[in-house]
């Protein structure tokens, strides 16, 4: 994040130019531009190493190869232009057809040659067929398998996000208020319960509520005669996601409180709030102006970390509850080796990262004040 | 290292819970010690494998014994009857012709019928087979004739699966015939009872050979057994639980000093050399921290091995730029600019030198609770990959058990103590490792972290 203390030179005098734009608005701009630009070369980078991981020395072009085989092996058994010839005859045209087919892929090359075409492919989610698995509309393309499970994924976890954002941000501010009251310490010492993960409690949670007393599905996402009007659909979506968020709120909150917190706490111990309060603000407008607005930046990259691992964190907790996102996808792709979708389900996570990281850095830059007015860092 | 028992001596006087977590993570160890003492690494990669009959004296799916403390009507507990342990009386009945009897004699007072029952029969002779004819006799005096046939070597009976017995008693299991009271089977929408009272199964076995002999076994596979209960595959859940704190412990602890002392070390390196170092690092680990590190490791464990080993090296790799480089390096700045740095700088040390004597030893402090929140973190990863079905491929651990369970259908199926107790060990393990750890990040830097 230091770049935008070397400004260009050239961007000086576009300043200049466009004049119309506030400098602000166009510091504004550049630091979200080199941001985004930063974002997609670490996605590159990120899908790139995936990519050489993925081919396992070289073993995937074995299979490719061992597939291209049994298929041209398939066209001449099948093909009766081929019957009347000898085997000798046969075999020397099925190597040529094969030969033919490897140079065609450039199987023959070095690997680093074909790698930075898969890097393309991949970054382009031009990620070939599945072989065993299928999108619910019945097709092949790992493209259509991986964007007809995202929408699932992203309404839960989207969900889950805001929520423990929101709901930790409440707590942590009420706390701040409190400090040293029982509620506080109670809370800090509820902090390692966030050493486990999500779907450890949702495996309690769904032994108590779904087992035990029976009140909310065991997984899912809609019960199996679906509602038939749209409001008992969402409805019934909103049954499905209860344990979810509750697994994912009793394991994220109790560390964002913690962290947040004492954030706050450093914050509420600087002069300027003491003068404030000398001043006799309203503890709202003090809270609201002098505590949470110079603790919003940190916040914010807090909960960006803590968002990097949770996106991942989704890859089991929807198997714990048979959630049909890209998590289960994944699952599922392990359980049937299904390598195109593995490494698509890769590439996928490593945009959802990016993505999300560069929509809180957005509201990074709005926030925080030495984006906005330009301040030089260190 | 004394820094660190000041550390500790100095949380257990303030915080109560650590005493608490200090003394759960002794009782782990002190079991990790003794699961590696008393069953050998060799012997419980055999026995989690299961193969061959290790596992044919123990139930399916038997809850632990102790569960039945808490149930109004007790299970049957599993219990085995060996001719080694009773007495046979062995007789000559011709010149080259003996007859040994073996009586079991029972007290069967559940009102539940066990899950099965089973004959083991283990017969040494030269060419002439011995013959066993097995008797039932129950409490009320009847008799039944089971088994009247010539051994092989090694031989099992399943009365639960004699279809001749089945007939005998209209329809029902013989487990649930041979122990049932006769009126209550065969009764249309009535469930058999168990007739409590001494039950006996006599063996008799007819040999014809000079130092040919039979050893016989007979097992009552009951709903509940030993401290853990079993599995699907009828493994003893005690072992696996065992087994799998060492393994948790280990992992952790690997995991937990491989990532934070190489990034600690990067850490005081970058800061310490600045410029292009630095910077460098800095990008490495903006790239890293966007890495899908979850997926990545999925990839490694589908594509290549899914040891636990190479996962663990996997774990350190993608771990060492992480998040936590960007607090270190705050840290250092802070650090370098101090006056004893410049002293030591004047005087000629070097860069070495003032990395390792000096700047890294001012900060270890911080590294200490951020060391013991690790831990929990990785034994979680590991469960994580295992409920994913990446788990080790021999070794038991507490994920591979949850993740059985949860194939297994444990939860829909009612078998809680499959889930709950490897559940309940990661919770106590991970739990007790974080409270030390939160409790040390308070002692160690104690600005505004509560009272």
């Amino acid at each position: 994040m230091a770049e935008e203390s070397r400004t260009p030179p050239k961007a000086e005098s576009a300043a200049g130019k466009w004049r119309v734009f506030s400098p602000a608005a166009l510091r504004f701009a550049r630091y979200t531009l080199i941001r985004g630009v930063a974002l997609v070369v670490t996605v590159a980078i990120g899908v790139y190493i995936a990519v050489w991981i993925a081919n396992m020395g070289g073993h995937v072009d074995e299979i490719r190869k061992a597939e291209i085989r049994e298929a041209v092996g398939v066209s001449f058994r099948g093909n009766p232009a081929y019957r009347d010839l000898t085997p000798s005859e046969k075999r020397e045209l099925m190597d040529a057809e094969i030969k033919r087919q490897v140079e065609r892929l450039g199987l023959d090359k070095p690997f680093i040659g074909r790698s930075f075409a898969y890097l393309a492919n991949a970054l382009t989610l031009s990620l070939g067929r599945a072989e065993r698995m299928s999108s619910d509309t019945g097709s092949k393309q790992v493209r259509s398998i991986i964007l007809e499970r995202l929408p699932a994924t992203l309404m839960l976890f989207g969900t889950a996000q805001v929520l423990v954002f929101f709901v930790g941000l409440f707590i942590a501010l009420f706390l701040s208020r409190r400090y040293g009251s029982f509620l506080d310490r109670l809370s800090v010492s509820l902090a390692p319960i966030s050493a486990a993960p999500p779907w450890f409690y949702g495996i309690f949670l769904i032994l108590i509520f779904a087992a035990v007393l029976g009140v909310l599905p065991y997984g899912g996402m809609l019960d199996a005669p679906t509602p038939k009007t749209t409001f008992g659909t969402v409805l019934n979506v909103v049954k499905h996601m209860i344990l979810p968020l509750m697994a994912w709120l009793l394991s994220t909150v109790a560390i964002s409180v913690y962290t947040w917190r004492t954030f706050f706490l450093i914050h509420s111990s600087e002069d300027y709030v003491e003068l404030a309060k000398a001043k006799g603000l309203h503890s709202n407008a003090i809270e609201r102006r002098y505590i949470l607005r110079p603790a919003l930046p940190t916040v914010i990259t807090q909960f960006a970390l803590t968002m990097i691992y949770a996106w991942q964190g989704a890859i089991i907790t929807e198997t714990v509850f048979s959630w049909p996102g890209l998590g289960r996808m994944l699952f599922q792709a392990i359980g049937m080796y299904e390598v195109p979708v593995i490494v698509g389900s890769v590439v996928i996570f490593a945009y959802l990262l990016a993505i999300s990281v560069f929509l809180l850095d957005i509201l990074y830059a709005m926030i925080d004040p030495r984006v906005k007015l330009g301040a030089k860092r260190a | 290292m004394m820094r660190l028992w000041r550390g500790v001596s100095d949380a257990i006087r303030r915080y109560p819970t650590v005493l608490a977590s200090v003394s759960i993570i002794t009782v782990l160890i002190g079991l990790s010690i003794y699961a590696v003492v008393s069953i050998p690494y060799s012997e419980v990669v055999v026995l989690w494998r299961g193969a061959g009959d290790i596992w044919s004296d123990t139930p399916r799916y038997a809850a632990p014994a102790w569960t039945n403390l808490f149930r109004s009507e007790k299970l049957p507990e599993t219990f085995k009857l060996s001719s080694s342990d009773h007495n046979t009386v062995t007789e000559q009945t011709g010149d080259t012709s003996w007859k040994a009897t073996t009586t079991y004699t029972f007290e069967y007072e559940y009102t539940r019928f066990p899950q099965e029952m089973n004959v083991f029969f283990e017969a040494q002779f030269e060419k002439r087979r011995p013959f066993v004819i097995l008797t039932w006799t129950t409490p009320d005096g009847r008799e039944y004739s089971m088994f009247r046939d010539a051994l092989r070597p090694s031989q099992r009976y399943a009365i639960s699966q004699d279809t001749k017995l089945t007939d005998q008693f209209d329809g029902e299991y013989p487990h649930v015939g041979l122990l049932a009271d006769p009126d209550s089977i065969g009764q249309s929408g009535a469930e058999p009872e168990v007739l409590p009272g001494e039950y006996e199964l006599r063996v008799e076995v007819l040999t014809f050979e000079e130092g040919s002999h039979v050893d016989s076994r007979f097992v009552v596979y009951g709903n509940v057994y030993g401290i853990a209960g079993t599995d699907h595959l009828r493994r003893d859940l005690a072992i696996g639980l065992l087994w799998g704190t060492p393994v948790a412990l280990l992992f952790g602890l690997l995991a937990t000093i491989g990532a934070n002392i190489t990034t600690f070390i990067i850490a005081a390196v970058g800061t310490w050399f600045g410029g292009f170092v630095d910077a460098a690092i800095q990008r490495v680990t903006e790239v890293n921290l966007m890495l899908p590190f979850l997926p990545i490791l999925i990839m490694v464990g589908t594509f290549y091995n899914r040891s636990i080993w190479t996962m663990l090296m996997v774990i350190i790799v993608l771990s060492i730029f992480s998040a936590s480089i960007k607090t270190y390096r705050a840290m250092f700045l802070q650090v370098k600019s101090l006056p004893y740095i410049e002293a030591a700088r004047a005087y000629g040390a070097s860069n070495t030198r003032i990395i390792f004597r000096y700047l890294i030893p001012k900060i270890v402090p911080v590294l200490i609770p951020n060391f013991v929140i690790g831990i929990p973190t990785f034994v979680f990863l590991e469960a994580s990959l295992a409920v994913l079905g990446l788990g080790d491929p021999i070794l038991p651990t507490w994920g591979k058990m949850l993740n059985d369970a949860y194939q297994g259908g444990a939860l829909y199926r009612g078998y809680y103590y499959w889930v709950l107790q490897p559940a309940a060990l990661l919770m106590v393990t991970g739990l007790s490792f974080a409270m030390l750890g939160f409790a040390l990040d308070r002692v160690f830097n104690p600005r505004l972290r509560g009272t």
